[in-house]
């Protein structure tokens, strides 16, 4: 019964506190990541579940066991390394093979754990390859490969994809979620793209500066951002700045910059005349080519357009001097021209308000 | 603003072919003609001779069992270095204490002692009665092939600490932390995982540590009493021709088939890797055996390693006391030859060094690039090692043969001046190589691309990387230089400090007046090394 559970988790660096008072709950079977900006302390948190640090304070339980003090052999866990770590003077099969060996399995079940593992990721051939001679992709098979081989129900991984070039992270991220749910395993899943957090978590938890911004799935965390950083960091948003000018039974009417008022969705204790940020998703507006007079509705110009394959983005100046990106399928409407008029609507379900942050927008949205 | 201006010119000249090669090729003849072939030569001169010795039956003999006695040391010793260095490297490196970077520091000292110096040291720690035999009544050990032994694990125990603690440092801990992740106890991690990882520095340490004990003359005849080994009895027939070559000619040939055999074999040995004994190694890991594994290395450090190298201060401060210091620092009596002999030591010293660093540095650029082809790149690595393998006092006497009978007028500070250059020059090469080896190809030609000539990628990329080994590199020239007494016994008839240490300690001199003169040359070194340390602070940045 691997679930895991950290309670007020702290690991200082000197001055740096990388993992800052954390609690987390995560459950059986479950896949879960862990996203965050470069230098979050993802990697700190990873290995304090696996016992490769020690922490400062708190306490880590795997199952119902307080695993604190409990060496890393002792864990019963498998580990991924981002730089995949496969042991350079052991061949393909001696290291995928080495966790039973070293647990002192005999060597007849170490072998049929080697071959079932192998199959499960599809690298049966190059057994005697060492890894300086196998491509990235292989050796992240071979990782994962010697990963499961030891036999645990608790999977951590650091980056295991941050090697590979796209395809291959595609393909291969759809795989270890695959092996994950067929062998009932705990995943923890270490990333800083929220992409591939997104497309293969049952949860995720979202981690700035040490800190646990929020828990949830991934629709959750798209639908229902709790802060203005989380509405950045996954998927995109416009930003809006502006004060709260009433508030009402559908939400709030939120005056921007220019005296533009616009309906929007019910901020969260917030209070008429506080300052506010309006966050709203590039693919949520309408835009229409000329002066339409509908709720909600802004008029702006056109400054730049992008061609992205699936998606055009355009870049629009509204009249009040802001600017927002709106993103629209290529292939379904007719494309805008530099320079056209437009009118550019939106509905506040789509919206979120948030209170101005102290620190300023730009330094919450920063992500180092 | 003439520097910059001059920099430019010479970085112009150097992206000429015909200078960059001028350079390399001078580097090589300079290696062949004063480093490598006047210590070989002399005994191939003098190679009628050997026939003294094969017509002496009893002599032979002899000389077949000092050289038998130089090898057994040198295996027995590199081995127990190897054993006992590679815990404190992996204490010194792993473990959390603040203090154990001085402990770091403190390794060194052995390495920095003038050998000559270090076995007057060991003889009063070990044999008079002022040292431990204060203890037990009688000399607890006195001179002979006990005492040989014990002296030469302490010059040699150093070097093994050195390379391992830097081949740790660069050790991706990632591979042993997989291990752990997959269920290894510590032991068995370190034991499948770390130690196979890192053989080629576990084989250079004692390699290293086997070449410096198979030299090594001057401390040696300090200690040796009744003993004798190779260079002891080269020096006992110093004059004679015959068993000058016969054995430095025999102990050549067999170090070079030594290390040729472990050049060969090395890469191809295979540690045990896949057999596991899980209980019991896991009880070996357990943290009371790792806390009685590092007491007994620092014991053994600090009794056998540490203690014994500086005893020799003990007399110092004796002198503090009685006068002999205000004479010595005021060049009384012997003090006059003292300070003469100390200011010719140093005097040496930096010559060697400077003229080692421009010749050696592009030939460790040749070896680490290439520069000449694979094949006899990896000729030059092979032979550049050669200088370290030759007993020193076989050396000098070979570079004195060499040059007395060929060119009679060179006067003998120059002899000195190639004895030095020849021990030295392959400390140097062999660190600087390693270390541009070290620096990614990439990284230069990112340099080139940028529109950097040759000098200046020296100047800006490669110096800065590798300042610290070119640093640690001069500082072991220098300290070889001043502390070498074999070779320099031999070769000429000037007094360096370490010669006239010998004489003193030959001559029965007082013990305070000897102590305060190894106390001097220690703390001069131990002064250089902490610059060195100071200059080099920054070095974990790379
Ligand atoms: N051994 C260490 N010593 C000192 N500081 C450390 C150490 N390990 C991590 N840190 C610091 O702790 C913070 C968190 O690091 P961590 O490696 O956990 O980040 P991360 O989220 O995994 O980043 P990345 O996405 O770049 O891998 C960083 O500021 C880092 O500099
Ligand atoms: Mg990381």
């Amino acid at each position: 019964m691997p679930n895991v559970r950290l309670m007020n988790v702290t690991k200082r660096y000197g001055k740096i506190v990388a993992v800052d008072g954390v609690n987390l709950h995560i459950y059986d079977k479950e896949y879960f990541s862990l996203l965050g900006p470069s230098g979050c302390g993802k990697t700190t948190l990873l290995r304090l579940i696996a016992g490769l640090i020690q922490p400062d304070e708190g306490e880590i339980y795997i199952g119902d066991r307080l695993v604190t003090d409990v060496p890393p052999e002792d864990r019963d866990i498998g580990f991924v390394f981002q730089t995949f770590a496969l042991f350079p003077h052991m061949n393909s099969w001696d290291n995928v093979t080495y966790g039973p060996r070293v647990k002192g399995f005999d060597v007849r079940k170490s072998e049929t754990i080697g071959h079932e593992v192998l199959e499960m990721v599809r690298l049966h051939e190059r057994l005697d390859a060492y890894p300086n001679e196998l491509s990235g992709g292989m050796m992240q098979r071979i990782a994962v490969a010697r990963a499961l081989a030891a036999g645990s129900k608790l999977l951590l991984l650091d980056e295991p994809l941050g090697q590979l070039d796209a395809k291959v992270r595609n393909e291969l991220r759809y795989e270890i979620r695959r092996m994950t749910k067929d062998l009932e395993l705990t995943a923890i899943h270490v990333t800083h793209d929220q992409a591939e957090a997104m497309a293969i978590s049952d949860r995720i938890a979202v981690i700035k500066k040490g800190k646990i911004l929020q828990v949830g799935t991934p629709k959750e965390l798209y639908m229902t951002p709790k802060s203005v950083f989380i509405a950045h960091f996954i998927g995109e948003s416009n930003f809006l700045e502006g004060y709260v000018s009433d508030l009402n039974r559908r939400g709030a009417t939120i005056e921007l910059r220019g005296g533009i008022k616009v309906q929007a969705g019910a901020p969260k204790d917030m209070d008429k005349g506080d300052r506010a940020v309006l966050a709203i998703r590039p693919e949520t507006f309408v835009v229409e080519k000329g002066i339409k007079k509908t709720e909600n509705s802004i008029l702006g110009t056109v400054e730049r357009i992008t061609f992205e394959g699936t998606n055009i983005r355009y870049e629009i100046r509204l009249r009040n001097e802001d600017s927002v990106v709106v993103v629209r399928p290529s292939l379904v409407e007719e494309w805008l021209k530099v320079g056209e008029k437009v009118t550019v609507s939106f509905s506040p379900e789509n919206t979120h308000v948030f209170a101005y942050p102290e620190a300023g927008l730009r330094e919450e949205l920063a992500v180092e | 603003m003439l520097k910059p201006k001059i920099a430019k010119a010479l970085d112009k000249l150097s992206s000429k072919t015909a200078i960059k090669n001028t350079i390399y090729t001078v580097s090589i003849i300079i290696f062949f003609a004063l480093i490598l072939l006047p210590p070989i030569l002399g005994i191939i001169i003098k190679w009628g001779s050997i026939e003294d010795v094969l017509n002496q039956p009893k002599l032979m003999s002899e000389a077949f069992n000092a050289i038998a006695a130089s090898f057994a040391v040198a295996f027995f010793v590199s081995f127990i270095d190897v054993v006992a260095g590679v815990p404190m490297a992996w204490m010194i490196t792993r473990g959390k204490s603040k203090w154990l970077s001085v402990l770091d520091t403190l390794s060194d000292i052995p390495f920095i002692v003038p050998t000559a110096t270090l076995g007057y040291s060991l003889l009063l720690f070990w044999n008079e009665p002022g040292g431990l035999s204060s203890l037990f009544g009688a000399s607890f050990v006195s001179p002979g092939w006990l005492l040989v032994i014990l002296l030469h694990f302490t010059f040699s125990f150093p070097v093994v600490v050195r390379v391992m603690v830097g081949a740790l440092l660069d050790y991706k801990l990632e591979y042993e932390q997989a291990a752990r992740t997959l269920g290894a106890a510590p032991l068995t991690a370190d034991r499948t995982v770390t130690f196979p990882i890192l053989k080629h520095s576990l084989i250079a340490s004692f390699t290293l540590a086997f070449a410096r004990s198979l030299s090594e003359t001057g401390a040696t005849m300090m200690v040796a009493g009744a003993f004798v080994h190779g260079p002891i009895f080269i020096n006992k027939h110093i004059g004679e021709a015959g068993p000058l070559v016969f054995v430095s000619a025999i102990l050549i040939a067999l170090s070079g088939l030594v290390f040729v055999t472990i050049r060969l074999l090395g890469p191809r040995l295979k540690m045990p890797v896949r057999k596991v004994w899980p209980v019991v190694e896991r009880k070996l890991s357990s943290s009371t055996i790792a806390s009685s594994r590092n007491g007994l290395t620092l014991l053994i450090f600090f009794v056998i390693v540490l203690v014994p190298s500086l005893f020799v201060a003990v007399p110092a401060f004796e002198a503090i006391f009685t006068g002999v210091l205000p004479e010595a620092l005021g060049g009384v009596g012997v003090w006059g030859d003292y300070w003469r002999s100390i200011s010719l030591s140093y005097f040496v010293g930096i010559v060697v060094t400077l003229l080692n660093v421009a010749i050696g540095l592009p030939m460790a650029i040749i070896i680490a690039r290439r520069k000449i082809g694979n094949g006899p790149s990896a000729v030059l690595d092979v032979l550049v090692n050669i200088p370290i393998i030759v007993p020193s006092v076989a050396l000098g006497a070979s570079l004195a043969i060499f040059w007395k009978e060929n060119f009679a007028f060179m006067p003998e500070i120059w002899l000195l001046i190639f004895a030095h250059l020849s021990i030295t020059y392959p400390y140097f090469v062999r660190s600087m190589s390693a270390a541009v080896e070290r620096i990614s190809m990439e990284l230069e030609e990112a340099g080139r691309t940028l529109g950097a000539k040759p000098l200046g990628v020296f100047r800006t990329i490669i110096f800065p990387l590798t300042k610290y080994s070119m640093l640690s590199g001069a500082i072991m020239m220098f300290t070889r230089s001043v502390s070498e007494t074999g070779a320099t016994l031999v070769v000429s008839n000037l007094v360096t400090a370490p010669v006239l240490l010998v004489n003193w300690v030959k001559s029965g001199a007082p013990t305070a007046t000897l102590g305060l003169g190894c106390g001097f040359l220690i703390l001069f070194s131990f002064i250089i090394l902490l610059v060195l340390r100071l200059v080099v602070k920054g070095r974990e940045a790379y």
